[in-house]
Parts: C-alpha cells; sequence; structure tokens
C-alpha cells in the first residue's frame, strides 16, 4: 500500500507542533502546519490535548477530517484521518541522564557518547578517576535526581572491582527518579560482562536494573549501539509512562516517540550517508544549542545545556565574556545597561526585539552561543565513534587529548542552522552571516536554515519501521527534507592562509546556468556578496600561492557551486575572524562587513 | 473583540491561596484535612538516609577482597560506634596484627568482597516541612505532605533569589519611585521585610543582609550586582536554594524601575502585617515567580473573592505594561489590536497591540507587554 498522508508532531516544552506530510503528484510535500502550546503542565497536564490542538489548526486549514472524538483517524478511511501518526517529544525537560563508567576519558567518554546520541541531556559523568571522594559522588547522584542511570566500565574478562566499586557507589546513593515516587529508577549496566551477576548482587534490588552488551567490549572498539536502543526503550516504558497524556500519545502514535534530539540526529546521520557529504547541524533553542555532526562517516551529538537566547541567555554572557558579545555590536552602548538589557530578556524570555538596536544585541548574543557550543563540539567530537572502530593500544589511553578532532572545517559539505534566532531572522542575510561568524567555515560550504524546524518530525519519520510503509516514509523523509525544510541560503567560499591586509587573495570565474560569466577578485580581509539562485554553477577557484580553498596551497579548483537566497558568499577574513580591538577600526569592520551582505537596513 | 494571549504577574487584594507542602521522600504528615496551621507549625516530617562512608577495607589491612569476611568483627545491619573496632587481622603468630576502627558512627550497610569495601551508614537525617503561610489544611498528600488553604492578597515578583521568609511587613520608601538606600535601611527592620520603592543598590542590599533583614521587595535591582551577592554569575533564573540571610523579591526587572502603582498600594495598605515571602524563581517551562503572601484577617475578607486568576486575554482598554526597550517600564492603555502582523524597526514581523502612553499612540509587539492585573 502507497503511503500518501502522514501527520507528524514534535511536542516542545513550550510549543507543540504538528505537519502534514502528503503525496503530491508522486512527491511527497509539506502541505500544512500548526501549532498549539503544550499542555504537560497544569492545569490540563495531557500533553494530547496541545496535539489535538495543533492538529486541528491543520483540520482547519486543509479541509481535512484528522480527528475523531478526541483521537486522530489512522489509518485514513474514505479521505478522513491519515496512513500514518508518529511524535517526538522534549516536553517536560527532555530525557535527562547521568552516566558512569571506570575511566573517565574511555568507559565514561563512551557512555557519555551513548546517552547523548540518543538525544538526552548529561547531567554529570562520574567516574572512579574524576577525583571525587565517594561521599562526594553519593551526594552529587542523590541531588541530580536523573531520569535514568548508563553504568559502564571494564574490557570484557577484565577486572570486575572497579565496575562493582561504581555499582556501590550507586547502591549507596540509593537514587531517586526525577518523576513520580512510586517506581524504580531504570540502570542500564553496559559494562564488563563477567561483572553481571555482581552488579545484579549489589543494584538488582535497589534500581530497575537492565543488562546490555558491554560499551567497550575491548580497549580499541567501541558498540554503542545495545545502549543507545535500550535507552530508547526505556524512555518509552519508563520516563513517558510518567508524563501526563503520554500513555494515551503512544497509543496513538504508528513508531515508537523518540526523544527530539534523537530523532534530528538521526536524520542528519541518514542525510550524510545517503549523500556521501559531510554535515553540521545546530539547533539553538531558548535554553540548550545542540549541535549534530557527521565527519568521516561518524556522527556525534553535543548538547550545551546552558547555551541559549532567552532563559539562559545570561549564561552565554557569563560565560562568554561581555567583551566578546559587545565585538559584535555595530555600535556604541554603556556595559551596564547592555547586562540588564540581556538579564531583563532572561526574565521574559518571550519578548522579541522591536528596535533594530535590540536585534544587534540578540544577534550578537547568538554569535557567541553558538561560537561556545560549536567549540564544545569539536573538544567531544574525537577519537571513536560509531558502532564499531578500530584503534590502535597506543592512541585508545587517551581519547580526547591525543585524539584530533573528527571537526574539520575544510572538509565540510553543508552546514544547517535552526532554531528561532537563525530561522526567523527578518533577513536571510543575517541568518547566514550568525553562521559564518560563529562557525567560521573554511573553503567551500553550502549554508542552509531549517525553515520551522521539522528535522525532528523528519528524523522519526525515518525510522518508521511497519513494513509495508518503511521504504515510502523514509523516501518521504528525504524528500520533504530538500525541498520544504531546508531553506537554502547559498555557499560560502573561504580561502584559508596568511595572507597581507589588502592583498588579492582569490580570483574566482563564474559560469552561471544561462551562460553568463563573471570574474571577480577577492581582498584578504573583505566580503563580497553575488547574487545567485539556488542552482549549479560553474566555478573556477584560483588562489593566491599561500592560500588554500581546498585543493592546497595555490591549487586551482574547479567545481560546482549552488547559490540561494542570500547567493555566494566570499569571505576574505582570515580564521579565526580578527576584528579590531580600537573602537572605530571594529565598528568600521563590522559595520563594511555587514553593509556587503545588506544584513542590516540602512540607516 | 480581538484577545491576546499576554499573561501578567498577579497583585490580588483577595484570593484563595493554595500551598503545597511536600516531603523529598515519603515520610509522615501529622495534620488532618481542615487543621488551622500556622506559618511555622510542621506538617510533615521524614528522615534522610544518613549520609555514607566507603571504608576500603582490604586495602587499608592490606590482604585481599575476598579475605575480608574473616578480619570483620561486624556484619551487614550492625550498629557501629566511631573508633570502634571492626575489622582485625590475625597477624604472625598473634604479632603484627593489623586493626580498623569504624571512622564514624553508623549502620554498616554493606560489604563486599569483590571490592573490598564496607559501607558505613550514619543516622537518618530528619527533615521537616512547615505550613509556609497560615490557613488551613484543605488536602492531604498521602505520606507525603499536605496542602494548606489561606484568604491572602497576594503579589507576585518577576525575579528574586533566597528561599522562604517571613516577618513583619514595613513600608520603608515614601513613593514607589524612591530608591531604597542604606541610610533607609535600620537596625529596627531585623526580622522584617521591608519594602522600597524603584531600586535598591548593591550597598543597601549588603546593609540589610548585616542587619539580618529578613527579606527586601523593591522595583528593581541591577544585573551586574548579582554577582557579588551570589559570588558566580546567575546565568540561568533558577534560585531559590541560595543561603542568604535577606530574600530579595523583584517586582519590576533589573534597572531602576519604579514599583507598579497596584504593587506598592497593596503592600502599603498591609504594611504592618506578618507575610510569608519567597525569593525562588524558575524561568523555564513551569514557572515559578517569586511572591508575598499577606494572609488576611476574617474581617477582611469580602464575599467576593476578586482574584482574577482567569489569564484574561489583552483587549481595548487593557492597562498594559511594555516590558523590553524602546519602552520598557511604560504602562498604558490599549487602544487598537490589529489582526494583522506589522513590520517592526527591526523589520521582525509580528502581531501588534497600539497602546496610549501619555496622550501619544505607539506600537508594540503584543509579546513585549504584560497585562497589569487589576481586580
Amino acid at each position: 500500500m502507497k503511503l500518501k498522508t502522514i501527520l507528524a508532531t514534535d511536542c516542545g516544552s513550550t510549543t507543540t507542533k504538528a505537519i502534514l506530510i502528503e503525496l503530491v503528484e508522486n512527491e511527497y510535500r509539506l502541505t500544512y502546519r500548526g501549532e498549539a502550546p503544550t499542555t504537560v503542565e497544569a492545569p490540563f497536564e495531557d500533553v494530547t490535548r496541545g496535539v489535538l490542538n495543533a492538529v486541528m489548526e491543520i483540520e482547519e486549514l486543509s479541509n481535512r477530517t484528522i480527528i475523531n472524538e478526541d483521537k486522530i483517524i489512522s489509518p485514513s478511511k474514505n479521505d478522513n484521518g491519515v496512513d500514518i501518526y508518529i511524535s517526538t517529544s522534549s516536553a517536560g525537560g527532555g530525557l535527562q541522564m547521568m552516566v558512569a563508567g571506570v575511566v573517565k576519558t574511555m568507559s565514561g567518554e563512551s557512555a557519555e557518547r551513548a546517552a547523548l546520541g540518543a538525544g538526552s541531556i548529561v547531567m554529570d559523568i562520574i567516574a572512579s578517576n574524576d577525583g571525587r571522594l565517594p561521599h562526594q559522588k553519593i551526594k552529587r547522584i542523590r541531588e541530580l535526581r536523573p531520569d535514568m542511570i548508563l553504568l559502564s566500565g571494564g574490557i570484557d574478562g577484565g577486572t570486575v572491582s572497579h565496575v562493582v566499586e561504581l555499582a556501590e557507589i550507586l547502591a549507596a546513593a540509593n537514587p531517586q527518579p526525577r518523576l513520580g515516587q512510586d517506581y524504580k529508577l531504570p540502570v542500564i549496566y553496559a559494562g564488563n560482562k563477567d561483572a553481571k551477576d555482581k552488579i545484579e548482587d549489589t543494584l538488582g534490588e535497589k534500581v530497575d536494573l537492565d543488562l546490555v552488551d558491554n560499551i567497550r567490549p575491548v580497549l580499541e572498539q567501541e558498540n554503542l549501539e545495545p545502549s543507545r536502543d535500550k535507552i530508547h526503550d526505556l524512555f518509552m516504558e519508563h520516563v513517558m509512562q510518567q508524563a501526563p497524556g503520554y500513555k494515551k500519545l503512544m497509543s496513538w502514535t504508528d513508531a515508537p516517540i523518540m526523544p527530539t534530539p534523537g530523532a534530528v540526529g538521526s536524520l542528519i546521520e541518514m542525510i550524510a550517508e545517503k549523500e556521501k557529504i559531510t554535515v553540521v547541524g545546530v539547533d539553538i533553542g531558548g535554553a540548550t544549542t545542540d549541535i549534530f555532526s557527521v565527519f568521516q562517516g561518524k556522527f556525534n551529538r553535543t548538547v550545551s545545556a546552558n547555551l541559549g537566547m532567552s532563559y539562559s541567555i545570561c549564561n552565554v554572557l557569563a560565560e562568554s565574556g561581555l567583551d566578546n558579545v559587545l565585538r559584535w555590536v555595530p555600535f556604541d552602548i554603556d556595559r551596564k545597561e547592555l547586562t540588564n538589557r540581556i538579564g531583563n530578556k532572561m526574565i521574559r524570555p518571550t519578548t522579541v526585539p522591536q528596535s533594530l538596536e535590540e536585534l544587534f544585541i540578540e544577534q550578537s548574543i547568538a554569535r557567541e552561543a553558538l561560537r561556545l557550543s560549536f567549540k564544545q563540539h569539536k573538544e567531544f567530537a574525537v577519537g571513536l565513534k560509531g558502532i564499531q572502530k578500530e584503534r590502535t593500544i597506543s592512541d585508545a589511553f587517551d581519547q580526547t587529548t591525543s585524539g584530533e578532532s573528527l571537526v574539520n572545517m575544510m572538509d565540510l559539505d553543508l552546514l544547517v542552522g535552526s532554531g528561532g534566532v537563525l530561522s526567523h531572522a527578518p533577513r536571510r542575510e543575517q541568518s547566514a552571516k550568525m553562521l559564518i561568524d560563529a562557525f567560521m567555515p573554511e573553503g567551500i560550504t553550502q549554508l542552509a536554515v531549517d525553515s520551522i524546524f521539522m528535522m525532528p518530525q523528519l528524523g522519526v519519520l525515518a525510522h518508521v519501521d511497519k513494513k509495508e510503509f518503511s521504504d515510502d516514509a523514509r523516501k518521504a523523509a528525504l524528500e520533504v527534507f530538500h525541498k520544504d525544510c531546508l531553506i537554502r541560503l547559498g555557499t560560502c567560499i573561504t580561502p584559508i592562509g596568511k595572507a597581507k591586509p589588502g592583498e588579492v587573495i582569490l580570483n574566482l570565474v563564474l559560469t552561471l546556468s544561462d551562460g553568463t560569466t563573471k570574474e571577480k577578485e577577492l581582498i584578504s580581509g573583505e566580503i563580497v556578496r553575488l547574487e545567485a539562485p539556488y542552482e549549479p554553477i560553474q566555478a573556477v577557484l584560483k588562489p593566491s600561492k599561500n592560500m588554500d580553498i581546498g585543493g592546497g596551497k595555490g591549487q586551482e579548483i574547479e567545481t560546482i557551486i549552488f547559490g540561494g537566497t542570500v547567493g555566494l558568499i566570499f569571505d576574505g577574513r582570515d580564521r579565526p575572524i580578527t576584528i579590531p580591538t580600537n573602537k572605530e577600526e571594529r565598528l568600521e569592520s563590522i559595520r563594511s562587513w555587514s553593509d556587503a551582505l545588506n544584513e542590516y537596513p540602512k540607516n | 473583540m480581538a484577545h491576546a494571549y499576554t499573561p501578567g504577574l498577579k497583585v490580588l487584594q483577595h484570593s484563595k491561596i493554595k500551598k503545597e507542602r511536600r516531603l523529598p521522600i515519603k515520610g509522615e504528615v501529622h495534620k488532618n484535612i481542615g487543621d488551622i496551621v500556622d506559618a511555622d507549625e510542621i506538617v510533615a516530617e521524614t528522615k534522610l538516609p544518613g549520609n555514607v562512608h566507603m571504608l576500603k577495607l582490604a586495602n587499608r589491612l592490606n590482604i585481599a577482597p575476598g579475605d575480608i569476611n574473616d578480619v570483620l568483627s561486624v556484619n551487614e545491619g550492625d550498629s557501629v560506634k566511631k573508633g570502634e573496632l571492626i575489622a582485625e587481622t590475625q597477624g604472625l603468630f598473634g604479632f603484627f596484627k593489623s586493626s580498623l576502627q569504624s571512622p564514624i558512627s553508623g549502620t554498616i550497610e554493606s560489604i563486599s568482597d569483590v571490592t573490598g569495601q564496607i559501607v558505613i551508614r550514619e543516622k537518618p537525617l530528619p527533615v521537616e516541612v512547615d505550613a509556609y503561610v497560615s490557613g488551613r489544611v484543605s488536602d492531604i498528600i498521602k505520606d507525603e505532605g499536605v496542602t494548606v488553604e489561606s484568604d491572602a492578597a497576594y503579589v507576585q515578583g518577576i525575579f528574586g533569589i533566597g528561599g522562604e521568609a517571613r516577618g513583619d511587613l514595613e513600608i520603608v520608601s515614601g513613593t514607589r519611585d524612591s530608591e531604597l538606600t542604606i541610610e533607609d535601611i535600620k537596625e529596627s527592620h531585623s526580622g522584617k521585610i521591608i519594602v522600597g520603592g524603584s531600586f535598591i543598590g548593591i550597598d543597601a542590599y549588603k546593609r540589610a543582609l548585616e542587619l539580618k533583614v529578613r527579606g527586601v521587595v523593591v522595583g528593581g535591582f541591577n544585573y551586574y550586582d548579582l554577582e557579588e551577592v551570589l559570588g558566580y554569575r546567575l546565568g540561568v533564573a533558577i534560585t531559590g536554594t541560595e543561603n542568604l540571610e535577606t530574600s530579595l523579591v523583584v517586582t519590576e526587572g533589573y534597572g531602576n524601575i519604579k514599583m507598579s502603582e497596584r504593587t506598592y498600594n497593596l503592600l502599603k495598605l498591609h504594611d504592618g502585617k506578618f507575610v510569608s515571602i519567597n525569593g525562588a524563581t524558575q524561568i523555564r517551562a513551569g514557572v515559578i515567580r517569586p511572591e508575598i503572601v499577606i494572609p488576611l484577617e476574617k474581617s477582611e475578607i469580602s464575599d467576593v473573592i476578586d482574584a482574577k486568576e482567569r489569564n484574561l486575554g489583552m483587549e481595548i482598554d487593557s492597562l498594559v505594561r511594555v516590558i523590553r526597550a524602546p519602552f520598557f517600564g511604560k504602562i498604558g492603555k490599549v487602544v487598537g489590536l490589529p489582526p494583522d502582523l506589522k513590520r517592526m524597526e527591526s523589520e521582525t514581523m509580528v502581531r501588534v497591540a497600539e497602546i496610549k502612553i501619555d496622550d501619544e499612540n505607539i506600537v508594540v509587539p503584543r509579546s513585549n507587554l504584560e497585562m497589569l492585573q487589576t481586580d
């Protein structure tokens, strides 16, 4: 049976978003969308109320009956209802986990990767060698009240005592789950298989224990899949069961509900694999910033729990420092006045920038939030990743410090931004400029934004495993991703190397699809924008002898690039971007870069 | 008539306030439905499991983990006193014995012959929950706590620090737009909840701390001064657990902003009353705002509860306050609610309200307005 109508929702902590995807002239397209406030909290305390409200908006717009007696009609009958209904969720604070490993940089880091990859927030990593005394660890575990714990440690056949010691610490802490007092905390054990019996003896009665395959069966191999799957299962079985209305919601959906970031990650992983490209995706929200990347076929996700644009906006200021925020602001402002303004945004998070000054400030903070989150991501995305990865013994002992970051900006093909400040910026040029300033792409990089943040819904759609629909669902996820989800901003072209101010660093010849050609020189320190739609453009790029555009120093390359709503952006600034410290020079530079892109209204 | 959902902070002359008083883990509830309670009265208590000490016995006695049961003189569940002998090796021909004393008083919780560790737990820590506000117990949460209901005047702040506090209310600033200065705060304010006007600076707040004033209610405070009070830069507005002598409730926002007339007048009306305040703030989903609860005498309770807790939509003639620059803090009346999106100076397209401030009509995004609840 052909899949014709798909309803997907994402239950966020404040808004529930619904989309309708339909088969139109043999291709899947997003046809309607609706949204409504999430209803997990009082007075409703039933997530399905918000879902129905969001779906009702779609009903009104599409003139299609989808709800009958407060329930979604699925499968469809006589043009009513939908063929499948799926959902993701991050309501109620998402999935909050604590992980434990014997050695912090080995099993601890593997456990963290598994938990993050499954879409959770990692509240803390407890390790035998984390420098804390047992009673300090116990106090911390008690205070945290996570949704679940992942315990790992030891290779199969190795020492048993260290991981059992960790289990004893957990048992002594007797951790309680965050939601509800009437069930035991789920704990997943993914360590040395020889310790399973002892772990059961130690923890079996105090927690709800699940045993899975070792996350590090041997030193050189990482095996994350069983832990990740178990986290998803337990998320459904325990955490979601405690959240108001989720039992009902789970009975409606045709595929398991996924944690929102887990769904986004799996979509990005699929796109990168299918198109054989490297991708960085970012979702900047009010409280957190999630970054996903696929380099060398390896997927990584990080969540910067307190870098966001409203609830945690002051933390961006605290972590980056006022000077780093101020360097992007294209006018002079009193420092104390600025901190009070940012503080007021934190305590009134739903306000929007009315004046241009307010917009400047907000987008300056966004640059710093993105920059800091990406820095954290680059530090985490090192060494091992994936289901199994061979490593040599010599570099297995110190993953983080010796492992080079997998993130190589010169290799990056596609940078996708989402979240209010990027997706809803008044001008697309602003989104492009924020992405470039924060991520500092090198060589040739395509830029895009997720128009309405539908990656979560597409992610879960790509994982529908109902036999009759799975192929169509995957196809639909990909088609909608390219046609309706992404807004192609254009391509950023940045030569890398040392250059003197005013020096020509790149000669370019572009042949557009209508056959016309454009020639241009890029000078060190400047930004040049050429308007061009999203279609293939033949480009011959010749960097100067000390500069590299992807083919090596001074090497000319001939390639196909794509424009977009912003077009082609040739960025002649160095990496990292140098901003003058002198006030007048700084303002002059910031304004000229901004003018080159037509980023803000004049005057 | 056009509506816009714009929650405002509550400033209510009379409302039925319900406060859930819950233990962190299950325990014993001391009250029954219908009981009248004072703010300080204990309504439920429990015992938190005591702190644990992990003793690496095998390492300390230089024996194999599997041998520890041979040297222990205690079993799981036994009580031990600090300094009591808990293990001793046989030594060589009765000489060179090694022994170990308990470092704390408590109970032997577990003994592991895998790790060679023993766990000793200290005696349980009592935890009590009081009523916080005077009133009547209206509900029991089995084994966990109670709900206390009270007829009270109720004021929400926008942001606060410090936890629950109680004391007599004293209006210190003569007007709602005057700053609460260091000279205003006197020794007689010790143990009280004092009310200022538009602002309190760091020096004056420090004076309040020094004099053990229990709480300060004021219009504005500087964000950058928080670092000096807390010892760290506040990144996320989740507060209430700070160990502060003086809780702070800010009613308007960061900066020098005069307290809303309604808030000031309501507090002034109850000058001298015994009140409960809480600085705890959580600006996330499940928002918690700081509050001032003023329990009312029977004679003060009108028949009609005027608690307009209904989150009424904004409509023509609604009294609103702008909560973001460039008109931050201004109060006006809604004169128009055009349905179409309008372009702001920032080029953001938003739904707006036209409001009249000092005989001038201005256009403001609806999400930058808050309702001033009147009753």
